[in-house]
């Protein structure tokens, strides 16, 4: 008998097809810092290396007919929703393959389809559409839920308010999940919060709140689980807080003068997937070598996302006009 | 033929639609039994419930968040928001979100929902409740801006507007709610993008939009009494714009005025006679284009002052017979 305690529907299998999911996300974002830091891409990137499990743990005990809104740090939502790394690498690269056929770039990857209503460029932009999305499967009875992914910077968002309220009053099927990585850009959550938990705000919309260590795949889980069940029986809306931390900088230019390398030392040793792969060996889910194996092949279906962006065709300037109107 | 207000008509395109489509509903702050705060929505949650009817808090922002949502998941939501002016408060959610979801995300998205919304100056209720903000909303690529004149017109575009795919800022003016005309009982829409010709004329074009369509036909009769023959041409729909129209009545008359009520300055006028002489019907022009438009002010309370902000009939005529004194070259 096993120690680990985790919802019904995470089998071990599931566990092991986590950890090497976490790695995709790293490497992900490692290979786009790099081709950031080579000038091989343009525009803007925000990194959530360090974040995995609150991505991972989430995604993880949504049924495929749910649906997650995301972020400007949203490549790990991405990925964790189902996302194929090749399209998103693409779209990265700003080809014709990318799930946006280059329009949208890293902030804006969207797969309406399979239920991932986009990332977002505004700060709190996505909370009330996560909110319709909810509506609408109430109304229609289309049983699903949405997750809704969001900051700590966004909870000080007008959007965030109005949205958890809608939600609490209409009993939507929402569960609002906070990232609290502890800056919003530079800012530090203790200057721009007067309170500890960012959960605690649930209150003043009769709604629950539940902090968990964003950092621990597997509480991140059991929470999430338990806040979608809760929304998928008609109880409405749950906040949960995971909190965790950003390895890299905000966004691509950033010297991160707002805090300390030590602060940022004591959080690496807290890395979330390195802790799953203790807890995997601990309980015999897998060996070392198998933990191995894993990160190797996360690493590779990476390069070769590289690869199929690199191959991909430019957009021709005749699609410049398309899409704007259905 | 049966006539109705403007705003029977706006309740009857709304019902027969909803009649029609589950997937139509209306959300918006005090639509339910309270009827909305012009009172279009009157009698509706009684006949499609509260679910449908959708009484909101007071959260612009949120609710036009939930509209997109719900939109870009497959509902056809109309949100009601009070007065025009509070779009200043819902505009990520209108400009950042339901207007570019779709061109961002590789055209594999559509977010087909109608923002309707009481617009206007006349009612006295000052600077925060009486604006005309349209030229904001027309600026910006992935909506389309309607601003209808008619009780007839608004019936067959807001019945377009709905069965459209894509965000349609709905602009209905406050002083028209309670004009009649002659409108069918069926349903029937009148396709985004086609103007209309209100008044035929000779001598000199018009084009006017929402009140100012009212205006310019008062305008038009005065100055038949002197041998001035007026064309007043109504683009109904702001964007799409049917250009087509405008210029061919510049081309017959040789002569424009262009009047709105919002602000002159930045306002969609300055669009319109940009757009005509880029075109061919430049060449056609024997007068300098008259732009009339409200006066570079917040909107006053005082009565006389409020109607001193917005054109009249009186500076209406005047454009007219400047413009016809007015020759080029």
């Amino acid at each position: 008998m096993r120690n680990l305690k985790v919802p019904e529907m995470i089998t071990d299998e599931k566990l092991i097809e986590l950890y090497k999911q976490m790695w995709q996300i790293r490497f992900f974002e490692e290979k786009v810092d790099e081709f950031f830091a080579k000038g091989m891409i343009h525009g803007t990137t925000h990194l959530a290396v360090g974040q995995e499990a609150s991505a991972a743990g989430a995604c993880a005990v949504l049924e495929d007919r749910d649906k997650i809104t995301s972020t400007h740090r949203g490549h790990g939502h991405c990925i964790a929703k189902g996302a194929e790394v090749n399209g998103m690498m693409a779209e990265l690269f700003g080809r014709t393959t990318g799930y946006c056929k280059g329009k949208g770039g890293s902030m804006h990857i969207a797969d309406v389809e399979k239920g991932n209503l986009g990332a977002n460029g505004i700060v709190g932009g996505g909370i009330p559409l996560a909110v319709g999305a909810a509506l609408t499967s109430k109304m229609k009875e289309e049983d699903y839920v949405v997750l809704c992914f969001f900051g700590d910077g966004a909870s000080n968002e007008g959007s965030f308010h109005e949205a958890v309220n809608l939600a609490s009053i209409w009993d939507l099927p929402v569960v609002f999940i906070c990232e609290n990585n502890q800056y919003g850009m530079s800012g530090p959550v203790k200057e721009m919060l007067n309170m500890e938990n960012i959960a605690d705000r649930a209150g003043a919309y009769g709604i629950p709140g539940n902090v968990v260590d964003g950092n621990d795949i597997i509480a991140v889980m059991n929470s999430v689980d338990e806040a979608v069940k809760h929304a998928r029986g008609g109880n409405g809306p749950t906040l949960i807080e995971a909190k965790t931390y950003r390895w890299k900088g905000h966004s691509k230019s950033d010297a991160k003068k707002y805090r300390t390398r030590e602060e940022e030392k004591e959080w690496r040793a807290k890395d979330p997937i390195i802790r799953l792969r203790d807890q995997l060996m601990e309980e015999a889910i897998f060996t070392q070598e198998d933990a191995e194996k894993l990160r190797e092949e996360a690493k590779k279906e990476i390069e070769a996302s590289v690869e199929f962006a690199k191959q991909s065709p430019e957009p021709t300037l005749d699609t410049l006009m398309e899409d704007v109107y259905a | 033929m049966r006539e109705l207000t403007y705003l029977e008509a706006v309740r009857e395109a709304m019902s027969q639609e909803m009649r029609e489509n589950n997937d139509i509903f209306i959300l918006g702050e005090d639509i339910g039994v309270y009827g909305g705060a012009f009172g279009v929505t009157r009698g509706m949650i009684e006949e499609f419930g509260p679910e449908r009817i959708r009484n909101t808090p007071i959260s612009e922002s949120g609710i036009t968040g939930a509209a997109v949502g719900s939109a870009l998941t497959g509902m056809r939501p109309i949100l009601e928001l009070q007065f025009s002016d509070f779009i200043t408060i819902a505009m990520d959610q209108l400009v950042n979100q339901a207007a570019k979801l779709r061109y961002m995300y590789g055209g594999k998205a559509q977010v087909p929902m109608v923002l309707r919304t009481p617009a206007g100056s006349g009612t006295g209720a000052a600077a925060q409740h009486s604006q005309s903000l349209e030229a904001w909303v027309a600026h910006v690529p992935g909506l389309k801006v309607i601003q209808p004149s008619t009780a007839y017109d608004v019936k067959g575009l807001l019945k377009a507007a709905i069965e459209d795919d894509n965000p349609v800022i709905f602009y209905e003016h406050k002083l028209l709610y309670k004009t009649k005309g002659e409108v069918p009982e069926e349903s029937y829409s009148i396709p985004l993008g086609k103007a209309d010709v209100k008044r035929e004329g000779k001598d000199v074009t018009i084009v006017a939009t929402a009140i100012m369509v009212h205006k310019a036909l008062e305008a038009a009769e005065n100055l038949m009494e002197e041998g001035i023959d007026v064309e007043v041409v109504d683009p109904r729909t702001l964007v799409p714009l049917d250009l087509d129209t405008i210029v061919d009545s510049v081309k017959k008359t040789s002569r424009l005025v262009v009047v709105h009520e919002a602000v002159k300055r930045g306002g969609y006028g300055g669009e319109i006679a940009s757009a005509v002489a880029e075109s061919e019907a430049f060449d056609y022009l024997d007068a300098p284009v008259k732009r009339l438009g409200g006066k570079e002010i917040p909107i006053p309370y005082n009565p006389d002052l409020e109607k001193a902000t917005v054109p009249q009939v009186e500076d209406i005529i005047q454009a007219v017979k400047e413009t016809l004194n007015k020759k080029i070259g």
